[in-house]
Parts: structure tokens; C-alpha cells; sequence
């Protein structure tokens, strides 16, 4: 055996706490240590070709890397003694650097323990077996949970890269938030006319197939071999049959059902599609409210429709599909302004949402885009806006920014003015955060050009006086209490995970941050994947965005699952959990503590127990090797010592403390 | 029903109706109330804006006797109410502070004496129906709008017996005596409080706000439950008139004179005679009300 140690000074990081020559001295009379030296940069091309030529120079069969931690270079190392002809899995860092030289100041003791650690890491190595990788196939299809701006750009892209992708989409249309839009910043583009396109390209696209009014129920397997369970939901409505004619639409005698997609200012009935672009553009029955289901009579839809399409019998449709890759792109919620007292508790009809201001604005709208109160159907002359409701506030909220009020806020001004020439907006902000492309130009076009009157601070009450509403706040910059009368207060409300975030995240074993939001796996470099392979985020799902946000990050989800989908097979990771089955007893301890849900018992024959004519069966446990994580959490709660971990045998891990008892034992 | 009363120093000077009052509604309503002997000051205004420890420990102090009384605390003035709340809330998740409190007290505090509002006593739903029961002189045609001002309800967190948005015990107080509270948008917007002394002009300001908006919604009095409501609302409203060309001459009550007249409490008028706003007219209504009601 042959152990090469290698000292990093990682430019002053180590080297300015830690004597490295000197821990590079010491190292030459560790056991089996027949190489030692230290370098300003070993993660460097030269730095790691100096390991390869020492390799070759000096017969090295092992190595160990004292510098950072190995969560940063681990991997660079094992390529660069693969390079080498070595076994990649030979070597073993000491982690100089957050372990000990940043946590440290430059005293003797600094220099000792990274002396000690690196002697531990000496130990084990010596204890170190070649590891292999496993190949797993990959199911090259894709399935993209929400069809929003997010899921539709990533189902498109994954489909344009040739591979097959379910589009899965829990309310009766595709199209998300964006398609309640009217105009977007800041160039004003109408969303329907940019948005209904892809939409119709999801429809036609040979590859994509939209499931709508459907949901996941549950999610198992693992990168490249994902399986599915999806319920779609009875439309009772035959969309073989449907001709998207509309009759239907028209006749349904169960009216004034709040719309969703109207965010409550406008109605639909029973039998509906959200609006008149949806796509599918084919109606479902809404069993709640429908006659035939809450009191077994009616069936208008059914004697008008010319095609006999609808169907009172449909079942839901329960099916399980097997997909590679998994895109969530399950969007956002408005938060409910309704807890806030000082705005009225949700009980005035003029203070609306910034939602509910875009379906008014809307062409499509309740109101066919003509800009009216709800109290009483007249214009409103004077408009307040008022940003950060829920958002940056901690009493009522969210302590987060939602990133895109201060821009629509904007945009609501502006196309107030626009569309209500003699109009006078308010907006009441606490900081402009305008930081896009085009976007500081818009907010000063609005203030500027369509005489928006912007005040900082906030408003700390809103009351009905004369038919009309008295908010009152504060301006800060004039340091005075001011009140502005208005017929009409928009509430920029703060967008929230989905309520069902939280669920959706236990179902594919992924994690959420303290609000709800899904975590990605790195909030730098690793902004669209999460920490399980194989699924990915894009969207408002991981945290407020806006539409080019969004759309940036959901061709990047797309480009990671075809990155995927372009390779022949998955190498699975080396250093993962495995059971000895001869000494397991099935105890299920190691599934119940798996994070991932990595392990689950299987009967197997007892070899030991059976005979010939008798088949004994016992329970043990098994490791999903495409799941496995290889954090030990089993290895370390076995209670018989079944459960290990490929590079941290108890051999390594305790070759390791004899050898750190050892340099106390010197000392004292 | 027993409390530990606290009257604090407002209920024996500017505020003597509300004191006054309220022994004589407590009384009618059974509820004993025993003074807490040898009680100091609540802490409130220069005490709490001053030294925090300080704020704790004076009321510490009262809370202290009260809880060897074996009493919950009754504190009718918001301001003391506030303090005393504050301190039992502080007291009971600071322990470090409470050690420290008690190692200087005769009486320690232990945490088991909690400190109620007068309105948040005579306003609780076994209250509300003693009073229902014992009203004698029904107050239809009063139309009051129930002020509750700042120090009663916030911070919600630690007094959180009303809603800090839209309170409506004072409100539910009055519809138990007959009288018809108005619907009114400052019910909790701030008097000045004790900008009065110091700079008049902002509580002129406001309570010209505050009595305007109850004109506006058909009010024909104020019912408030803080002396300092009432000094301000009383003091500013002939300056406020004056001010903003509008006649806003209106009568403030204190809720337990109220309730007093209409358990026709003897001795409750007496208070009356104190006020700086004429109450007679508001009085005589209710008067004529009654005996239109009794003809008819």
C-alpha cells in the first residue's frame, strides 16, 4: 500500500491559519504514507496534475487531498485519479479548510488538528475498496405538473427536443395566472396574445398530451424510472364527442357561480370552460353546483347538446405512467387580504385585488375591459393603488418581497390612465424595486408620462365616506399624515405558495422552504433542480417571479430533463447504503428513517432456516440503489449492523478514531 | 364575582365619573370590587417611555398584592389597564426579569392573578346578560359611537380581548341597554392621548376627526372607556367646532354611566354634573323617548 498526501493552501484560505509545509512534513511519517507535499492551488490543472505524475512517479495506489470540504472537490479529485488509472473512489479528503483554517485563528493548535485530520483521513483511506457505479435506464418521457407560463414552456421545449411529455393541469384549461392577465410590463404586450399561442402549440404538438382537470396522487421511483399515479377528474363531458360548440354554455340554468378565473368579480355557470381561449376548449361539469348532482334533476346540457357529449356517468380515471423526468411548475396563490382590518376585512366592494383589477381591465372580462367599480357599475375617478399588502409584513404576511407588484402596480396606473382619461392614480409604495429589464424606464413612464402620483408609505386605514372611500396613510417624504379620496383601491396582494404545496412536495419527496415554496437544490448554481435527481422546478413554485423569470427558468428545467433524456443510461451513485440480508431481521427501523424513502422490505428466502422440502421466508430490507442518497442515516440506526454505507464502513469510520486516539494518546 | 380594583390615579381625579361609576355598576351587578390597599402608580406615560424595568416593576408592585388577595385585577382606566396587562404578560415569559422584579417586592409575582379591562368584564357574554336582565330604564333613541381609542386594544398580542380593527365590546354594551350604536369608521383611530399638554393642536386636529366622522354617521354621544378619551374629546371639541366651522358639540360618556342610567343605579346622575360637555340634552331624548314609548 501507497499513500500519497496532498496539503492545499487554497491560496491564503489555509494557508494563512495553518503552517501547510509543516502538515505536509508530518504526513511523510504517517503509516503507509510514501509521498507528501503541499501546493498553492490543488484543485488546479496543475495542482491535479501534479497528484497524476506523483501517482505514476511513485506507484500510488492511494490518495488523500487535505483541502476544502469534500462536498466542493470531492468529485474533481475522483476524476483526476480515474485520470490517473486509479480507482476514483482511493481517494479521501481532510477538510482543511471549513474544519478547521476558517474556523481557527493561526495559532500551534491550528496546525496541530489539521495535522490530526489529516492523519485521520490517512486512516481511512488505507481502509478504502474500489467502488463501482451502477447503469439504470431511463424512461425518456417527461411529465410537467401545472400547465401555467412555466409548464407550458417546459413541456414545449422537452417535446421540441423530440421527447414525449404529459402535461398535467389541475383546473379545466391550460394558460395559469398569465391568461387572467391583460397587459404585460413592461411592454404591454396583451398576455392572452402571447400566451394563447403556446398554448395552441401544446395542443397540437404531436409529443405533448394535456391532461386537464387532473391531478397527481402519488409519486414513486427515481430519476429516470418515475412512476405516476395521475387522477383525472370526470369532466362528464365525452371530449370525444365535444365539439367545443358552446350550446351547453349558453342554456345551463345554474348561474352566478363566482368565476375563478374571474378571481370572484365575475360569474359562471354549472357547466363551463374558464374563458373562451381555454385550451382544451371543452366544458366541464362543476358536480358541486350542478343539478343533476345536488338535486338528481335537470339534464339541459344533455338534451341541447347536439353531439350527445355529455355525461352524467363518467368516473374519475385513475392511472399510473411512467415517466424520466418530472417538471413542477405548479405556480402560486394570492394571499387573502380579508385578515386585514384596517383595509375593511374584505367587506367594501371597491377595495379589490390586483387580480381581480385585471379581469376588469380585461377585454375578456366580466366588464369587457371597461374599468368599473363593483358597488355601483360607474368609473371611478380617482384610483389608489397600494403595494406590499401581505408582502414585507410580518404582522399580517409574508416577511418576503413578491417581487412583481411594484411592476404591475405600475402597469395598473398606467393603463388606468390610458383607459380613463380623466382618471387620477394613486400609488402608495414602500420602495420601488423596478430591477428588470426596461422596468425602472417603465415605473418613471408611468409617473412621468401618465401623471401617476406616487407616495411613499403606507396607508393605515381605509372607510367608506359619501360613496366613496377615504384612504388614509402616511407620506413619508413629506413626513405627514395625508388622506386621498377614491373610488376605487387596488390591493396589491403577496403571492403565496399553493395551499397544497406542502402535500405536493411530501408526495414527490422534495422539500419546501418555511412558507411553502420548493426548495432548489443549490440557491446558486443549482436553481432548478432540487436535491432528488430527475425533478426540477421552473416557476413561481420555488418563489415570486415574474413571466421572463419564469420563462427563463422553465426552458431551463426543460434543458435539464432532455440533458437527461440524451444519455443512453444513468450511472447510479457509488457511495450508497447496502443491506447484508443474511444478518438483517427486517426490523424496518432503516425505512422508517430513510429521508428519501430509499428503502422498503421485501420477503426473501432464509437461507439459513430453509431446507429442501421447507421454503423458510423472512423479511429484510432493501436499498432502491436509484434513490439512495447514501447519507447513512440507515447504517447509523441499524441495530444489527445490516445497513451500511459503501465509503464509510465501521472499518474506515473507526480506523479513523484509532487513529485520532492515537496522536491524543502522543500528546499526553 | 370579586376583583382586586384597581382605580389608578385618572379614577380619583379627571376621570373621578368613571371610577365613580363603575363601584356603583359593580355594586348593582354583584360584582365585589376590593380596592387593592396601599396601591402606586400604574407606570404609565413618563414610567414606561422612561425605563423599561421600571414600567415592569410598578405595576409588578399592584400585581403582587392583588395575587396575595388571592384576586384577579379590575383596572377600568385603559392606560393602567395597559400597563398592568403589559407587565403580567412581560412577568410571565421573562423569567430572569421576574426573579429580578421579585427580589425587590414584599409580595413576588407568581403569575397567578390576571389583569381584566372594566369593559372587558362588564362586557363579557355572563355580564352582558346580567345586565340584560336588570335594565329598568330602556335607553332607545341614544345612538352612540363607541370610541375605544388606542391603549384598550392594542397591542393585540398582549390585551387581544377585542378585535384591534373592529372592536366591539363597547358595542355589544350599549345594544344591552337599549341603545343603538352607530356604524362609524374611527372607532379606534388615536385622541392625541397625551399630545394634549403638549402639543394641543394635533389633538384639536383629531378629535375634530373623531367627533365629525360620529356626527356624519348619525351619532347623537360618545361612549368611551379611557379618561383620557374622555379629557381630550371633552376639552377639544369647543376649539375643533371653532377650527373647522362645524358644529361638533357632542356628549361623552363613559360606558359605565350609561349602563348605570339604565339600571337606574341611584347616584349614577351625580357624575353627570362633572362633565365639560352639557349631557342634559342627550339625557332629556332619552327621557322623552320613554315616555313616548310608555304612551304608545
Amino acid at each position: 500500500m501507497r499513500i500519497g498526501v496532498f496539503v492545499c493552501w487554497c491560496g491564503s484560505n489555509i494557508a494563512k491559519t495553518v503552517d501547510v509545509v509543516a502538515v505536509a512534513e508530518a504526513a511523510k511519517s504517517f503509516p503507509k504514507v510514501v509521498y507528501s507535499t503541499d501546493y498553492k492551488y490543488m484543485c488546479s490543472e496543475p495542482g491535479q496534475s501534479m497528484i497524476r505524475d506523483a501517482i505514476r512517479e511513485h506507484k500510488l495506489d492511494r490518495v488523500v487531498v487535505a483541502s476544502c470540504s469534500p462536498r466542493l472537490h470531492e468529485p474533481t479529485f475522483q476524476r483526476c485519479l480515474g485520470e490517473a488509472g486509479l480507482n476514483p473512489y482511493m481517494v479521501e479528503m481532510a477538510n482543511l479548510r471549513e474544519q478547521c483554517s476558517w474556523v481557527h485563528e493561526r495559532t500551534p493548535e491550528t496546525t496541530e488538528k489539521a495535522i490530526e485530520l489529516v492523519r485521520m483521513a490517512v486512516a481511512k483511506v488505507a481502509k478504502n475498496e474500489p467502488l463501482s457505479r451502477s447503469r439504470m435506464g431511463i424512461t425518456k418521457r417527461a411529465l410537467v405538473i401545472g400547465g401555467g407560463v412555466a409548464g407550458i414552456q417546459a413541456a414545449l421545449d422537452i417535446a421540441d427536443a423530440g421527447y414525449p411529455v404529459i402535461l398535467v393541469e389541475r383546473t379545466p384549461s391550460i394558460g395559469g395566472h398569465m391568461a387572467q392577465y391583460d397587459k404585460t410590463f413592461p411592454t404591454l404586450d396583451c398576455a392572452a396574445c402571447i400566451l394563447t399561442p403556446k398554448m395552441v402549440d401544446c395542443a397540437n404538438h404531436p409529443l405533448i398530451d394535456i391532461w386537464s382537470y387532473s391531478e397527481v396522487e402519488d409519486v414513486q421511483g427515481f430519476v429516470g424510472n418515475f412512476e405516476v399515479t395521475i387522477r383525472k377528474r370526470a369532466k362528464s363531458v365525452d371530449e370525444s364527442k365535444c365539439t367545443g360548440c358552446g350550446l351547453c354554455l349558453e342554456k345551463c340554468p345554474v348561474k352566478g357561480i363566482p368565476s375563478e378565473f374571474d378571481a370572484g368579480v365575475g360569474t359562471r355557470r354549472a357547466i363551463y370552460r374558464p374563458f373562451p381561449q381555454a385550451v382544451p376548449n371543452k366544458p366541464v361539469i362543476d358536480r358541486e353546483h350542478c343539478r343533476m348532482f345536488t338535486a338528481g334533476k335537470c339534464g339541459v346540457c344533455q338534451k341541447m347538446c347536439p353531439t350527445g357529449a355529455i355525461d352524467y356517468e363518467q368516473q374519475d380515471e385513475v392511472v399510473t405512467e411512467k415517466f424520466g423526468a418530472i417538471v413542477v411548475a405548479t405556480g402560486f396563490d394570492l394571499w387573502d387580504y380579508s385578515v386585514m382590518g384596517e383595509y375593511g376585512y374584505g367587506k367594501y366592494p371597491d377595495v379589490i385585488s390586483a387580480i381581480q383589477f385585471e379581469r376588469i381591465m380585461n377585454a375578456s372580462g366580466p366588464t369587457e375591459g371597461h374599468i368599473v367599480r363593483p358597488s355601483d357599475g360607474k368609473e371611478p375617478k380617482s384610483i389608489v393603488f397600494i403595494s406590499c399588502v401581505g408582502s414585507r409584513d410580518e404582522e399580517h404576511g409574508y416577511p418576503y418581497c413578491s417581487k412583481v407588484c411594484c411592476m404591475y402596480n405600475a402597469k395598473q396606473a398606467l393603463l388606468a390612465k390610458d383607459k380613463l382619461h380623466d382618471v387620477q392614480t394613486y400609488v402608495f409604495y414602500m420602495d420601488i424595486r423596478a430591477n428588470g429589464k426596461g422596468y425602472e424606464e417603465f415605473v418613471r413612464r408611468t409617473i412621468e408620462e401618465y401623471g401617476a402620483n406616487y407616495i411613499r408609505g403606507r396607508v393605515s386605514r381605509i372607510y367608506p365616506d359619501n360613496g366613496q372611500l377615504v384612504v388614509k396613510g402616511a407620506d413619508t417624504l413629506l413626513g405627514k399624515q395625508i388622506e386621498v379620496r377614491a373610488d376605487l383601491v387596488v390591493l396589491a396582494t403577496a403571492m403565496k405558495p399553493q395551499p397544497d404545496a406542502k402535500e405536493l412536495a411530501r408526495k414527490l419527496g422534495i422539500s419546501t422552504d418555511q412558507y411553502n415554496w420548493f426548495s432548489e437544490a443549490h440557491p446558486k448554481l443549482k436553481p432548478v433542480e432540487v436535491l432528488t435527481d430527475g425533478i426540477y422546478l421552473a416557476g413561481a413554485c420555488q418563489y415570486p417571479k415574474d413571466i421572463p423569470d419564469t420563462v427563463a427558468q422553465a426552458s431551463g428545467a426543460a434543458s435539464k430533463a432532455i440533458c437527461l433524456f440524451s444519455k443512453e443510461a444513468i450511472m447510479g451513485e457509488a457511495m450508497i447504503a447496502y443491506i447484508n440480508e443474511d444478518t438483517c431481521v427486517g426490523c424496518g427501523l432503516c425505512a422508517e428513517v430513510c429521508p428519501f424513502s430509499a428503502i422498503e422490505l421485501v420477503e426473501v428466502v432464509d437461507r439459513e432456516r430453509s431446507t429442501r422440502e421447507n421454503q423458510v421466508m423472512k423479511t429484510v430490507a432493501r436499498v432502491n440503489e436509484g434513490v439512495c442518497k447514501g447519507c447513512g442515516t440507515c447504517a447509523a440506526g441499524c441495530r444489527s449492523l445490516s445497513a451500511r454505507l459503501r465509503g464509510f464502513e465501521g472499518k474506515q469510520i473507526l480506523a479513523e478514531i484509532d487513529a485520532l486516539a492515537d496522536m491524543v494518546k502522543v500528546q499526553r | 364575582m370579586k376583583y382586586a380594583y384597581f382605580p389608578g390615579c385618572s379614577l380619583e381625579s379627571t376621570g373621578k365619573e368613571f371610577g365613580e361609576s363603575t363601584r356603583l355598576v359593580a355594586e348593582a351587578l354583584g360584582l365585589e370590587l376590593v380596592e387593592i390597599p396601599d396601591w402606586n402608580c400604574c407606570g404609565a406615560t413618563s414610567g414606561h417611555a422612561l425605563d423599561h424595568t421600571l414600567s415592569i416593576a410598578l405595576p409588578a408592585r399592584n400585581l403582587g398584592i392583588a395575587e396575595k388577595m388571592g384576586l384577579d385585577v379590575m383596572a377600568p382606566c385603559a392606560a393602567c389597564y395597559n400597563r398592568m396587562r403589559s407587565a403580567e404578560v412581560e412577568l410571565r415569559e421573562n423569567a430572569k426579569l421576574r426573579e429580578e422584579i421579585n427580589s425587590n417586592l414584599e409580595d413576588p409575582v407568581l403569575g397567578k392573578s390576571t389583569v381584566r379591562s372594566a369593559l372587558e368584564v362588564l362586557a363579557s357574554p355572563e355580564s352582558l346578560s346580567r345586565i340584560g336582565e336588570r335594565v329598568r330604564k330602556n335607553l332607545a333613541g341614544l345612538r352612540p359611537a363607541c370610541y375605544y381609542g388606542c391603549l384598550l386594544i392594542r397591542p393585540p398580542k398582549v390585551l387581544g380581548f377585542d378585535d384591534p380593527e373592529d372592536p366591539k365590546s363597547l358595542d355589544e354594551a350599549m345594544k344591552a341597554i337599549g341603545a343603538e350604536p352607530v356604524d362609524w369608521y374611527f372607532k379606534n383611530e388615536c385622541c392625541g392621548a397625551s399630545f394634549g399638554v403638549a402639543k394641543s393642536e394635533i389633538v384639536v386636529k383629531l378629535v375634530g376627526d373623531i367627533i365629525s366622522n360620529a356626527k356624519k354617521h348619525g351619532a347623537n354621544c360618545i361612549v368611551t372607556a379611557c379618561p383620557l378619551c374622555m379629557t381630550n374629546l371633552e376639552m377639544r371639541q369647543a376649539e375643533a367646532s371653532k377650527q373647522r366651522h362645524e358644529n361638533l358639540t357632542m356628549p361623552v360618556f363613559y360606558f359605565t354611566e350609561l349602563i348605570g342610567l339604565a339600571l337606574e343605579v341611584p347616584g349614577v346622575r351625580k357624575c353627570f354634573a362633572s362633565h365639560l360637555v352639557d349631557v342634559n340634552p342627550v339625557l332629556d331624548l332619552i327621557d322623552r323617548n320613554l315616555i313616548s314609548t310608555a304612551r304608545t
